[in-house]
């Protein structure tokens, strides 16, 4: 019984299914967000999770992982990203409840009182202070911080991992060369957060918690933060193992297993499977239908939704600060999509010139 | 008792250091906020929407409270040690061995990892808000780069323990640095900019070679993220600090409905 459970656990959280299925989890959260919101729901998510690790933990690969000086900080991040997500929505659900029946909002309601900083501010301040000293010096007292043999530039580690919270950046290695998934999507998406206040034109929910005067807003912070960031940090963490393949939860991390590469590019979809005849030798013509898809996504699309499914918004915006909002996008959009080519069609590279390398 | 506090209260001294009363009074309130460095921070007055826990999560709080930990316990480890290829992992070994209430480099390391997810956690409150809107967009890009730097600060200060999961950890991290257009030496437009024949960007001058001070992680770059990790980010991130919380002020204090 417990076998079985922990193959259907291990099963579950390949990463195709673990990715969808948190899609489907997200929209659902959206969807019934007012039966979400209730305080017991979130009680029995954590007396759940409490009680999954109680009975995981002694499963001695997953001890063996979740244990791990550095993987604490993530068990954290995991149970904080969910509380806080739900208290915004908690919240979010209230103010929206309230305006229907033309009431003020919480937020709304106590932001006309004014109180001393001494002592209600300075008092909160004080006791979490103090709360998190605590916890600090207890956590250090019993955890002690890892420390491996000395460094050996001979000998690399397999798995040979990044500090934790890049390992969202290496996961995105197993879609995108390093020059895209290192140093450009990074730099797009601290650019990206960066231009978000000048390129959002809605007015509305400037200090106070909404979900219904901002959907869009909220779904693409929960899906970038919560989906992407965050839920790929735990992939890296906990599933990526030897040669960066993936592990179960409950698998043991050998060295030896193999994963097929059977990813094929583009462009042999084309020449070869398409068209039956042999690759280009000059690679401008070879990925022609890489780039030529590429432009397509990226000139295409952003006029074509402006003059017809985001017209409002253009007007809205500008023509600049759509065109500029439509390419940080469509960049976002990028990784997704790979996702979904890379599991249904195993494609490699959608432009793949390892001549110049310049790989999509 | 009473009568000894009183006396205390009323010498010179005490009366040089506080200039008001218990703050149990609207004027010593005022006088308890006002004539204090550190609290002088936040206005006198604050909106009552803004300083409930569950609005704030107190998550940019703690994340400045964080930092301070980290300065002084960074300031303590570095009375123990030193940067260099072959005392950097004896000192680490000395300071869990021999220092006297030697969890200094624990809480280094826990309250490091705790910052990120704190000041990650408050982007995200701030974003839920919608507290970037004007007339705060200018505060919210101090607040990206501020993420970074605290990125750039854990960062850096994973290399220096000199162990196996440390380089491994930065030799990967850094490995990205190659691939960096035009500016890596395995990064795309790298190969057009050269002449005749000759790179001009190749392994021994490139991007990552830039950041490590060497084709691979060794002598030089633990020196340099040494440098980086207690002097020159701390510096960065403390006058971005400044900037942030002036901003938060000039802008109207903690974000409530207009």
């Amino acid at each position: 019984m417990n076998e079985l459970l922990k193959n259907a656990i291990d099963w579950m959280f390949a990463p195709t299914r673990y990715f969808l299925g948190s899609v489907l989890l997200l929209a659902a959260v959206f969807y019934f967000r007012k039966v979400v919101s209730r305080p017991i729901v979130i009680a029995a998510v954590f007396a759940l999770a409490t009680g999954f690790m109680v009975w995981a933990v002694r499963d001695p690969n997953f001890h063996k992982i979740i244990t791990k000086g550095d993987n604490i900080p993530i068990v954290i991040l995991l149970a904080s990203v969910v509380f806080f997500s739900w208290l915004a929505l908690r919240q979010a659900v209230i103010h929206d409840e309230r305006k229907k029946r033309g009431e003020l909002g919480p937020e709304h309601e106590l932001g006309k009182q004014k109180v001393f900083t001494w002592p209600d501010l300075v008092y909160t301040e004080f006791i979490c202070i103090l709360l998190f000293t605590a916890l600090l010096i207890v956590w250090s007292i019993v955890v002690a911080a890892p420390l491996e043999e000395p460094a050996a530039s001979a000998r690399t580690p397999n798995p040979s991992k990044a500090p934790w919270y890049f390992l969202g950046l290496q996961e995105m290695l197993v879609y995108f060369d390093p020059w895209l998934a290192g140093v450009v999507l990074p730099g797009f998406i601290i650019v990206g957060l960066c231009a978000i206040p000048y390129l959002d034109p809605n007015p509305k929910g400037n200090g106070y918690y909404t979900f219904e005067e901002r959907p869009f807003a909220w779904v693409f912070f929960w899906v970038g933060f919560v989906l992407f960031w965050v839920l790929f940090v735990i992939l890296g963490t906990f599933l990526r193992g030897p040669n960066w393949s993936f592990f179960g939860p409950f698998e043991f991390w050998d060295v030896h297993k193999l994963e097929p590469l059977v990813n094929v590019d583009l462009s042999t979809y084309v020449w070869v499977y398409g068209l039956g005849r042999n690759l280009p030798t000059n690679p401008l013509v070879r990925e022609a239908p890489g780039i030529i898809g590429l432009l397509g996504f990226f000139v295409v699309i952003p006029p074509l939704l402006g003059k017809t499914l985001l017209k409002g918004l253009v007007g809205r915006m500008g023509f600049v600060r759509y065109n500029v909002f439509m390419h940080l996008l469509l960049w976002f959009a990028l990784l997704p999509l790979k996702m979904l080519l890379r599991w249904t069609v195993n494609l490699k590279y959608i432009v793949g010139i390892p001549e110049w390398f310049f790989n999509v | 008792m009473q009568k000894l506090l009183q006396a205390v209260r009323d010498t010179q001294i005490w009366r040089s250091i506080f200039r008001h009363g218990y703050p149990d009074t609207p004027r010593n309130r005022t006088l308890a906020v006002l004539s204090n460095t550190f609290l002088h921070l936040h206005p006198v007055k604050v909106r009552r929407s803004g300083i409930r826990l569950s609005y704030t999560w107190c998550m940019g709080g703690l994340t400045f409270f964080l930092f301070l930990v980290e300065t002084i316990t960074g300031l303590l480890l570095m009375f123990y040690y030193r940067p260099t290829a072959e005392l950097a992992y004896q000192d680490i070994i000395g300071i869990r061995e021999h220092v006297a209430l030697g969890v200094m480099r624990e809480a280094h390391r826990w309250a490091a990892h705790m910052m990120v997810i704190t000041v990650w956690l408050h982007m995200y409150r701030v974003f839920l808000t919608g507290s970037y809107k004007p007339p705060r967009e200018f505060n919210w890009n101090v607040g990206v780069i501020l993420l970074v730097l605290t990125l750039l600060l854990s960062f850096t200060g994973y290399l220096l323990p000199w162990d196996q999961l440390a380089v491994w950890a930065i030799t990967v991290g850094s490995n990205m640095a190659r691939a960096t257009p035009f500016l890596g030496h395995e990064g795309p437009g790298a190969s057009l900019l050269s002449f005749g024949g000759l790179n001009f960007v190749h392994a021994g001058d490139d991007a990552r070679f830039g950041l490590l001070a060497g084709r691979f992680v060794g002598e030089g770059a633990l020196l340099r993220f040494y440098v980086l990790h207690c002097v020159g980010l701390p510096l960065a991130a403390a006058t971005l600090m400044a900037i942030h919380f002036w901003r938060v002020r000039k802008d109207g204090g903690i974000s409530g409905p207009l």
